[in-house]
């Protein structure tokens, strides 16, 4: 008897050690392979098909017709130039204002706090909010930007209409909201990096400069990677801003000339305003390609950077 | 050259050096605390580029302020006006109504709260058992959770469409929760929090004890778990209540989400500045509040995932 019930909680004890780690981790593996792992194998299956809006249950097989239209289509170039200025306009400064700031931050303060806390607010201001009050700072009559361009002498530009001022005018948006929040990485990556390799620096009669470019730099390097990862991504992706920027009619399109579009626009535009879910399929699927590409090619570089700077570096070693 | 300009004079840098070397050594990975550090002191200009950083950063929201308390010819003039005018509280009640505010607002609420109890009660199990149970695979599950964060999920909008409606989720709220019931970041956030604060000692003492794993998870975990899970349903709460691309295509404006419903403010059907401002202003309240009582939990709790991600 006494055997028999430790044998079954033996049992039961070896089943819950063994199997409960499984069952914990199951829900994030469900909802993922569901809602964003099978949708994103579907989209490539759509993408061989033509499929309307209004009739979904219909797919009619169409093999790589989708994607010949879309390589002849001057508005899928266009955006894809669009989406690449638009992330390199949006992304360059805003990482490089980060570490400026997390470099700031990263000094013994008074109210550091504060100055934290309102370096992040941004991010807490939605999509939406943030694009309607830039559009109002951009406004061509009587936007602020303009106003104080005219206080220095200068003509007032036309954010909406002209097109490298509209995608400087969306990559601020983006810059707003996303700066404070890198900062804030960095900061945590500068103050990780141990104080011995500082003063190892200074004793070597490093200037806070040098001391920045081969302690802090090196230091915070795989959080800048992440952040560098992170922030194309979010690039790839860029939706909200211009569309909102566009106020209504122009959004979609980005722009009455298109100067704004983005691959997400157009994917919208195509899917859900000319209701062919089989072309913003192909738009989609034409994003995750070039997603890997970017990441690939970003690997390449890489390597050929650090197999020309190897020997550099041990030169310079030596040399010292 | 250019980098010694900035270079600190000799004399200046040495006792700051020596005082470096005389405090204690932090574990600084483990405090939410600002301020841990053995920086230089800030000098006037770091102070004048912070306020300009910090200028830069709260204009904006200030301004949503200023033009939502204006009326319309105000908010048009030249020079603009610098501080508020007396129509708040008139605009933010018009804007309620034309923008559908309330019933994005509760529809907002729902969402950001589901997801975000969700994401934390999924997160803190999945970290638990990463970072405290021994299984056959874990390694590897592990960074295949770290290998999602790449898939951005806005690439799977077409096939989620035709799924929602197929399952009848077509324009309501399951449409925009159920696709965000978990997040890879809460998973490592959570397995990097407890691998840390939960010793091993007391998970081995609830095994002894004859404690099956759930009871584990409930009695012993939760309790250490528990700042860090606080702080990763404010950062869920905040991601989810502004997400924007997928709930603007899943749902539509008989029953939005806040900045679903903001789109209709600059989309023609509000002409009036002031109001969108006020719009504006009102789907960004609910946040702002959270972060005036809670910024620095949620700074520390940003920057705590970051040293270890």
């Amino acid at each position: 008897m006494a055997l028999q019930t430790y044998r079954r909680r033996t049992f039961w004890h070896r089943l819950d050690v063994r199997g409960a780690p499984y069952a914990f981790v199951a829900p994030f593996f469900v909802v993922f392979a569901a809602f964003s792992f099978y949708p994103l194998l579907y989209t490539a299956w759509i993408s061989l098909h033509r499929v309307e809006l209004s009739s979904m249950d219909l797919m009619e097989w169409v093999g790589l017709d989708n994607y010949t239209a879309l390589w002849g289509d001057d508005r899928f170039w266009n955006a894809l130039a669009n989406t690449f200025t638009l992330g390199v306009l949006s992304t360059v400064p805003q990482l490089l204002m980060a570490l400026g700031l997390a470099h700031l931050l990263h000094y013994r303060l008074r109210g550091s706090a504060f100055f934290r806390v309102a370096a992040l607010t941004p991010y807490a201001t939605s999509v939406g909010a943030a694009a309607l009050v830039f559009t109002m700072l951009f406004e061509r009559d009587f936007g602020m930007i303009n106003w104080l361009l005219g206080l220095v002498g200068m003509d007032p530009v036309n954010w909406e209409n002209d097109k490298w001022a509209a995608q400087l005018a969306v990559s601020s948006i983006v810059i707003w909201r996303w700066t404070g929040y890198n900062a804030l990485l960095y900061l945590a990556a500068m103050q990780a990096v141990p104080d011995e390799r500082y003063e190892a620096a200074a004793l070597d009669g490093a200037s806070r400069w040098q001391q920045f470019r081969m302690v802090t730099i090196p230091g915070i390097r795989s959080t800048i990677v992440f952040t560098i990862v992170l922030s194309t991504i979010g690039a790839t992706q860029l939706f909200g801003e211009p569309l909102i920027f566009g106020q209504g009619p122009n959004g979609i399109t980005g722009g009455a000339d298109n100067q704004y579009q983005t691959l997400g626009l157009l994917l919208y535009e195509e899917g859900w305003k000319n209701y062919q879910m089989g072309r913003a399929a192909t738009i989609a699927w034409a994003m995750f390609l070039l997603l890997i590409l970017v990441f690939v090619v970003q690997r390449v570089v890489k390597r050929l950077a650090s197999r020309a700077a190897g020997p550099r570096h041990v030169l310079s070693r030596s040399s010292q | 050259m250019t980098t010694d300009s900035i270079e600190a004079p000799a004399a200046d840098r040495r006792p700051r050096a020596a005082e470096r070397r005389t405090r204690p050594p932090v574990r600084r990975r483990l405090s939410l605390r600002p301020g841990a550090g053995r920086q230089h002191h800030a000098g006037p200009l770091a102070y004048a580029l912070l306020a300009v950083a910090t200028l830069a950063s709260l204009f904006p929201l200030y301004w949503t302020l200023v033009a939502a308390s204006s009326d319309n010819t105000r908010v048009s003039q030249t020079p603009p006006p610098f501080l508020p005018g007396p129509h708040l509280f008139e605009n933010l009640g018009k804007a309620w109504q034309d923008a559908a505010l309330g019933k994005a607002m509760t529809n907002s609420l729902i969402v950001a709260g589901v997801i975000a109890l969700s994401t934390v009660l999924f997160a803190t199990l999945a970290g638990f058992a990463f970072a405290k149970l021994r299984f056959r695979g874990r390694n590897v599950l592990l960074m295949l959770v770290i290998g999602t964060m790449m898939v951005p999920p806005q690439l799977g909008v077409v096939p989620l469409f035709m799924m929602m409606s197929e399952l009848g989720w077509g324009q309501r709220l399951p449409s925009v929760i159920f696709p965000t019931l978990v997040s890879a970041v809460g998973v490592f956030f959570m397995r990097q929090y407890l691998a840390e604060a939960l010793p091993d000692e007391l998970v081995e003492a609830g095994r002894v004890d004859g404690a099956h794993s759930l009871r584990i998870f409930w009695s012993i975990v939760l309790p250490v778990a528990r700042p860090a899970m606080a702080v990763l349903f404010m950062i869920t709460f905040v991601h989810a209540w502004n997400d924007f691309f997928w709930p603007f295509i899943a749902l539509d404006m008989t029953n939005p989400t806040v900045p679903v419903a903001l789109t209709q403010l600059s989309a023609g059907y509000v002409r009036d500045q002031s109001l969108i401002m006020a719009g504006a202003l009102l789907g960004t309240l609910p946040l702002l509040a959270m972060f005036l009582v809670f910024g620095r939990q949620i700074v520390g709790g940003i920057m705590q995932g970051a040293v270890k991600g």
